[in-house]
């Protein structure tokens, strides 16, 4: 395939894609679903061209099932989806947590619950990434807010997921997913690639699941001479089945810590508008946009608006959340769901400002509009 | 060096955790007996594995092992082989993983024609869980979930395999301890989507309610039960209904999925050759 | 012409044994008969065929077969 460089025009989907083939995916097992399924018709196309392969599996339970097998076999994979599908793969999402292997879910989020409103743009998806599957567990879940970022973010995606042997989801939304806008692909060479840590140790003896202080297991693909044991049961460093109490409670605990250390690494956020403001939006997506505008409109108007943007959704920005709520007057949080993340803010809020809630759940956006006569509302 | 079946047991692991009787063992023991006599090496070999007592059979072997969530070990393995085809791909599901709770994706591993084997153990009951009913459980018969008998007829599971495009098919028990062995090597040869059911006592569980609870009996109860498949096509259909037939029920060579993929698709690995391994 | 009769070591990994009677219910030789306990006992070694199927019908891995010169 011809690989696009510089400034192109294209689709968020569409740049779901190129982003994935550059940072080395080789498979994408899937099933169509709108508000998705441009990322499964463009993987079928170029797949084959970059000798990779597209499997298109008889449901959402396979397709998450098929990509952690190629993962580990050794290939970067993939897949894209929307709720109902995402709903399916919630099982094996926590398999691929807790038998740590890497992969990239994209989730193109849409109007639910149920089959809902299968065109119209949601949010209501941020606490399923977070807590679908069942058991304590780590995730890592990215917020694409432009076609640009959907490139940059499915790169990240399947860095932090090799970097840190753990799925990534990329939540992106019907709106960001099918809008055009210019981007910038950089040159190849340009482009940090990460990939899965083997193992340094003789494979006589070798544990998959030893690990060094990092707490990253360094886990080849199935094929070499070491012998590697993946099971989706509680196991101990050597991959088997192992019940006692404290391995269960040690697997559980490292698998946080990996993540809960790297934070700082982890977390991205963006703030927009002036450093010191009475109100603070906290948005994501592509609300962030729409809040974007309304915070130009404000500043026109005489009003003290900024905007903290969420890049990186799970693991949750504390400390960025914190000092938003320890500087401002008001925090308002507009998402397309009837309140998830505010409950977040919420639960940070030590400091004292009212944390206001818009909502917008009829499968329309969010327009600057309704922020704005929010925002003079709260700061009325 | 020759390798023995014992180099592809996890010795640390034993003695595993099946009940007396059970034929789990006796199958493990043909499956690694398969592998010793094909000389493969341990690190070529991923088994597969989902949910169940016949699903912790990974925990005692030394091969790769890849031991997945409940019914979706094919879907596992269908990613696993079709990401790296030189790689010797084996599933070890129940009845319950094969054809209950992951029957769509037997039936698509089936269709797609992947080239790696199932081996099926059909004890016609979940036994880890206490004996409740299956999709493979006669009709009438007793379990801890149909006390009075089981009101759906089962699968055949091999009809299933059949009619869904697998290329080779075969079905045994374990009493016939060399042809199960020989099946299993047979059928990791063949190429495509390979499936092994093996007949199965489970004494705690369905044998206690619905034939015999002794090991021995129950073995003798598959004897009985078990006509080649040559004959068993020449009996009347009410002394079919009272058996089942062993032995080779399919065996062609519709070519596999990632050798057809490749073929239409190209690409640089294999674009000629496809999937080499197994044959 | 006459062969000798083969002389077949029998072992059996009591640790393994689940004593589920298997390989004394289906000898088709009657080398083994069974302890009260029911654990298999070796009575007829004579009588070994070297057919293998105790060894492959044990679901624990427990029979062993050697064939002495």
């Amino acid at each position: 395939m011809n690989r696009p460089v510089g400034v192109q025009f294209m689709q968020g989907n569409e740049a779901c894609v190129y982003a994935a083939l550059d940072a080395g995916a080789k498979f994408y097992g899937g099933y169509p679903i709108t508000p998705s399924s441009e990322i499964a018709e463009l993987s079928a196309k170029f797949l084959p061209q970059v000798d990779g392969v597209y499997l298109q599996m008889e449901d959402e339970i396979g397709s998450i099932a098929a990509i952690i097998g190629a993962s580990a076999a050794g290939q970067k994979s993939y897949t894209a989806t929307s709720g109902p599908g995402f709903s399916l793969m919630q099982e094996n999402l926590g398999m691929a947590v807790y038998a740590e292997v890497p992969l990239v879910l994209i989730n193109v989020m849409r109007n639910g619950p149920s089959t809902g409103l299968a065109t119209r743009p949601a949010q209501g998806d941020v606490m399923q990434a977070r807590w679908g599957t069942h058991g304590d567990h780590p995730i890592i879940a990215l917020s694409p807010g432009s076609v640009q970022e959907c490139y940059d973010l499915t790169v990240r995606a399947f860095n932090l997921s090799e970097k840190y042997r753990i799925p990534v989801i990329l939540l992106g939304d019907e709106v960001i997913g099918h809008m055009r806008e210019s981007l910038t692909i950089p040159e190849a060479d340009k482009l940090e690639i990460i990939n899965r840590k083997l193992p340094t140790v003789p494979a006589q003896g070798y544990k998959p699941y030893q690990t060094d202080e990092d707490d990253i297991p360094a886990i080849p693909p199935y094929g070499t001479d070491y012998i590697v044991h993946i099971s989706s049961s509680c196991h101990d460093e050597s991959g088997y089945s192992h019940s006692a109490p404290q391995t269960a409670d040690k697997l559980v605990q490292r698998l946080h810590r990996k993540i809960d250390k790297n934070k700082k690494d982890i977390i991205q956020v963006e703030w927009f508008g002036p450093e010191q403001a009475d109100l603070t939006i906290i948005a994501y997506g592509a609300i962030s946009r729409v809040a974007k505008q309304a915070v130009i409109n404000a500043q026109d108007k005489g009003l003290s608006v900024n905007l903290l943007r969420l890049i990186t959704l799970w693991p949750f920005a504390d400390e960025e959340v914190k000092a938003a709520l320890e500087k401002a007057k008001a925090i308002l949080v507009p998402e397309l769901n009837l309140g998830q993340i505010v409950h977040e803010v919420e639960r940070l809020n030590t400091f004292g400002p009212p944390v206001h809630s818009l909502s917008r759940i009829d499968g329309e956006i969010l327009i600057p509009a309704q922020i704005m006569e929010k925002i003079e509302e709260v700061l009325k | 060096m020759a390798l023995s079946y014992k180099d592809y047991l996890e010795q640390s692991q034993l003695p595993h955790m099946w009940c007396p009787g059970c034929g789990d063992g006796i199958i493990l023991r043909a499956y690694t007996e398969a592998l010793a006599e094909l000389n493969l090496a341990p690190k070529d070999v991923v088994t597969v594995t989902g949910i169940g007592c016949w699903g912790k059979a990974d925990d005692y072997l030394s091969t790769q092992a890849f031991h997945g969530t409940h019914g979706r070990a094919l879907a596992f393995a269908t990613g696993i082989k079709t990401a790296n085809p030189d790689l010797t791909v084996v599933t070890l599901m129940g009845d319950g993983d094969a054809v209950t709770i992951g029957g769509n994706h037997f039936i698509h591993a089936a269709r797609r024609n992947v080239n790696l084997t199932a081996i099926v153990t059909n004890n016609y009951n979940y036994g880890m869980t206490g004996g409740q009913y299956s999709a493979t459980t006669p009709l009438e018969s007793k379990t801890t979930t149909s006390p009075n008998g089981v009101a759906e007829p089962g699968f055949d599971v091999c009809f299933l395999a059949e009619a869904a495009g697998a290329n080779f098919v075969a079905r045994t028990t374990v009493y016939h301890a060399v042809a199960l062995k020989n099946l299993i090597k047979e059928g990791i040869l063949h190429p495509g989507f390979s499936l092994v059911e093996v007949i199965s006592p489970c004494p705690t569980y369905f044998g206690r309610f619905n034939v015999h609870p002794s090991p021995v009996n129950m073995m003798n109860w598959l004897k009985e039960k078990a006509i080649p498949v040559q004959k068993y096509r020449e009996l009347p259909l009410e002394e079919q209904h009272e058996h089942f037939a062993v032995g080779k029920l399919v065996k062609k060579d519709r070519p596999d999925f990632y050798t057809t993929y490749r073929r239409i698709n190209g690409g640089k690995k294999g674009a000629e050759e496809g999937d080499t391994n197994g044959r | 012409m006459v062969s000798e009769p083969r002389k077949i070591r029998i072992e059996i990994d009591k640790k393994s044994c689940k004593r589920c009677g298997i390989c004394q219910g289906l000898c088709p030789q009657a080398v083994y008969s069974l302890a009260k306990d029911g654990s298999p006992e070796i009575t007829n070694p004579e009588r070994c065929t070297n057919c293998r199927l105790c060894d492959l019908r044990c679901p624990d891995f427990a029979i062993t077969l050697e064939v002495l010169a």
